[in-house]
């Protein structure tokens, strides 16, 4: 069974730090180059034409600052400290005996030449910074901020650029988690409204910074009005779908009543993919179109866009509503931090 | 672009031995875009290296035991010696290295992770 969910936006990759990330936690890329995934768990729901997307980045103990860079759709609306239950309520329903982990953090960074900063949120230990810019603009932005990336990262982050120049950096301060008296495995629940016309999940980001037989294990859960057409299709390559059904009326409920979560519509269809896989199957994305037609084989990266997205050209939301990608975000990229450089 | 059309400029040669003085390689998604390069001994050879990833490289050349060495290192910074050289993000440098003795040296990254996924070429030094 597995214990974390990573959802549509599963995000992932992280980062590192300067000092150990704590072995039992996965995560980050750590100083001697090694990355785990980091274990999250995700959800993104998408109604009236807005993704919302819940995820929490979890304390791996340590010092120093490390974080994560996802791929957005479009440019979110709000990002706010997540509900209490959400993802907790979202794995008992289809795996009961799981637990799931929650906590927090954040900083604060200077516009990096040729990326725009669109929006900075703190939340506990957590900064949270939404970018706009190309795969390099990005990635050097990052580097500029102490980040060491994975060898892979500027290639990744030109494949997301090039479908939507949207990304968020969330740099988890230890430090202050320590301060704060997290534990390790604590995690930080961030909500990000994002108006888009279909769902899309990073899922080849989750690959990032890994080694071609490592495996990749996480869990997405959409949540859509009606039942979502998805691709790549028929699952395969480490993909499988392991719920599909009407949303009980319980679990709406429940959801409903966590904080931010008001948004909850009163009928849905709930959809679980796992994804158990090596880094080197990872090689598709999640496409859904949250109308049960036709999704997007650009958003699924099965193929590549007309023609890159550029930091300069219409809103994410254009972009992504031509090549008819929406939501969700995530996957991971990068980070490290501060650190001390390793190489000889 | 312009670090592109730099890497392109490719290769002198020497007349005497039309092997190349002058090498341009380019660092691009963390691959070096050449891995086999012969050059002559005993004269200087110019490299002229072109980093257009948004990352930090490195490009050390040497022989095992000096790889093995930096392999373990610690050194943040190269750059006092030909032989290492550290490419910022988006960068270029020149280094120019006359090699002494006929044979193969490997040039490596060896940030975390880089040497894995590739980054590895070899120099053939010939007599």
């Amino acid at each position: 069974m597995r214990r974390f969910l990573t959802g549509i936006a599963a995000l992932v990759a992280a980062l590192i730090a300067t000092t150990q990330p704590a072995a039992a936690c996965a995560g980050l890329i750590g100083p001697n180059g090694a990355v785990n995934l980091l274990r999250t768990t995700t959800f993104a729901g998408y109604h009236d034409g807005v993704e919302h997307y819940v995820t929490s980045f979890q304390f791996a103990g340590g010092s120093g600052q490390f974080g994560s860079l996802i791929p957005l759709p479009g440019i979110p609306d709000k990002v706010e400290k997540g509900g209490a239950w959400t993802l907790q309520r979202l794995i008992r329903e289809t795996s009961p005996v799981l637990a799931a982990n929650s906590v927090r953090s954040a900083l604060t960074f200077e516009a990096a030449k040729g990326v725009e900063v669109l929006m900075e949120v703190r939340i506990d230990a957590l900064d949270i910074t939404v970018l706009k810019g190309g795969g390099a603009e990005v990635g050097e932005w990052a580097t500029a901020h102490g980040f060491r990336l994975p060898p892979a990262a500027p290639e990744v982050l030109d494949f997301y650029a090039n479908r939507s120049p949207i990304f968020l950096a969330a740099v988890f301060d230890a430090d202050a988690a320590n301060a704060r008296g997290q534990r390790i495995g604590d995690g930080t629940p961030v909500h990000v409204t994002i108006p888009t016309k279909n769902p899309w999940v990073p899922l080849r980001i989750l690959g990032l910074g890994k080694n071609a037989g490592d495996r990749v294990d996480a869990d997405v859960f959409l949540l859509t009005d009606q039942r979502p057409a998805l691709l790549p299709y028929p699952f395969a390559n480490g993909m499988r779908l392991d719920h599909s059904a009407v949303a009980t009326d319980s679990l709406l409920s429940d959801l409903r009543s966590d904080k931010g979560m008001g948004w909850i519509p009163q009928s849905g269809w709930l959809t679980k993919i796992a994804i158990d896989a090596s880094a080197s199957q990872l090689t598709y994305d999640l496409a859904v179109d949250a109308g049960g037609t036709s999704p997007s084989r650009v958003a699924a990266g099965l193929e590549a866009p007309p023609s890159p997205a550029s930091p300069s050209s219409q809103p994410a939301t254009e972009e992504i509503a031509l090549i008819g990608i929406a939501l969700a975000f995530l996957g991971a990229i990068v980070i490290l931090r501060k650190s001390q450089p390793v190489t000889a | 672009m312009a670090l592109a059309a730099l890497a392109a400029s490719a290769c002198t040669t020497a007349s005497a031995t039309q092997l190349p003085t002058h090498v341009a390689i380019r660092v691009h998604y963390s691959h070096f875009d050449q891995t086999k390069i012969d050059v002559p001994m005993g004269v200087p050879i110019t490299f002229t290296l072109v980093n257009d990833d948004p990352i930090d490289h490195e490009w050390l050349i040497g022989d095992e035991a000096f790889h093995a060495r930096h392999r373990a290192g610690t050194e943040a910074v190269h750059g006092d010696r030909p032989n290492e050289v550290s490419l910022p993000p988006l960068s270029v440098k020149t280094t120019t290295i006359t090699f002494d003795k006929p044979g193969p040296l490997t040039f490596i990254c060896h940030f975390p992770q880089h040497e894995a996924y590739g980054m590895v070429g070899v120099v053939m030094v010939k007599p």
